[in-house]
């Protein structure tokens, strides 16, 4: 149930993408799409009432072991999160670009793009 | 129905809505409130360090995409693109759902985690070692700073080259060249 409602997330950030004239709408799409997919590999990770990675004091380490989550796909969605920031800024610069030179964010309109 | 669906299904409206309204700047602001419905979720998954960072880059994402439409007419251009190629592409990511929501079926149950049923993966290997080879008792921040810190080294590269691209972007003089280029090409 939780992974098909991830899969939907990322199922509407695609229709959003391929579907959307909006340059700016499409950028919001993949964000959504990365949303989704973040929260698929967190929950992938996930153990049913389990604590967060952080050994408290008085915590021995087979019981931390034994109820903790899953630490590995956290510090990878931790990396694709900065990472997207990164692609998000490129994605805007260009969207700025593409509207002081057209005049518009549609991209039907955009018509001399193959240089 | 527990915390989680309903965060989730509150996220997927969340989206619907940040796709099909017409106005960009409440647009954006769905996207934002999608964000920090994930960020919500990150907390009860057991991850507080990526509830942390995804707030921070939340409010860094509207700021960027804030400064992109405001103060530009003509922001909300609605319809979609014609309409075969819509139905088509429809009817394309209805079955890429459809077949991800069949994997996804197969997927073993909920709240068990890899590391529950097979042993000796890495994560039990870094949950049980770590506290005891590494000073820092948070085990996702060993991960990323002394298991893995080729990684977060990658990473970093990674946003300095799009942040390099970005500024190469906007800068103004390269820009006005190639459009003067551009001008000559076309009076030619």
């Amino acid at each position: 149930m939780e992974y098909a409602l991830c899969m939907v997330l990322i199922a509407v950030g695609l229709y959003g993408a391929v579907v959307k004239k909006n340059v700016v709408k499409i950028v919001i799409s993949l964000v959504i799409i990365e949303f989704g997919i973040n929260a698929l590999l967190v929950l992938i990770g996930y153990r049913a009432a389990g604590c967060a990675p952080v050994l408290n004091p008085g915590m021995t380490v087979a019981t931390f072991t034994a109820g903790a989550v899953d630490p590995l796909p956290q510090a990878m969605v931790m990396t694709a999160i900065v990472i997207n920031l990164g692609l998000l800024i490129l994605m805007v610069a260009l969207c700025i670009r593409l509207y002081e030179r057209f005049g518009t964010f549609d991209i039907t309109e955009m018509r001399r793009l193959k240089g | 129905m527990s915390l989680l669906v309903i965060l989730l299904v509150l996220m997927i409206i969340g989206a619907i809505i940040a796709i099909e309204t017409t106005n960009l700047l409440s647009s954006i602001v769905c996207m934002g409130a999608v964000g920090i419905m994930i960020s919500i979720l990150y907390l009860f998954m057991g991850a507080p360090d990526l509830a942390i960072a995804q707030l921070v880059v939340e409010v860094l994402c509207l700021i960027i995409l804030i400064r992109a439409t405001i103060s530009r007419d003509l922001t909300s251009v609605t319809g979609d693109r014609e309409f075969f190629g819509m139905v088509v592409t429809a009817a394309l990511v209805l079955v890429i759902a459809v077949a991800g929501v069949m994997m996804f079926a197969d997927f073993p149950e909920f709240g068990r985690p890899v590391m529950d049923r097979i042993a000796g993966t890495a994560s039990a290997e870094y949950l049980a070692r770590g506290p005891e080879q590494v000073v820092p008792r948070n085990i996702v921040s060993t991960l990323i700073l002394s298991y893995r810190n080729s990684d977060a080294l990658g990473e970093v590269a990674v946003l300095f080259c799009a942040v390099l691209g970005a500024l190469a972007i906007l800068r103004r003089p390269a820009r006005k060249q190639e459009m003067e280029k551009d001008r000559e090409a076309d009076a030619v």
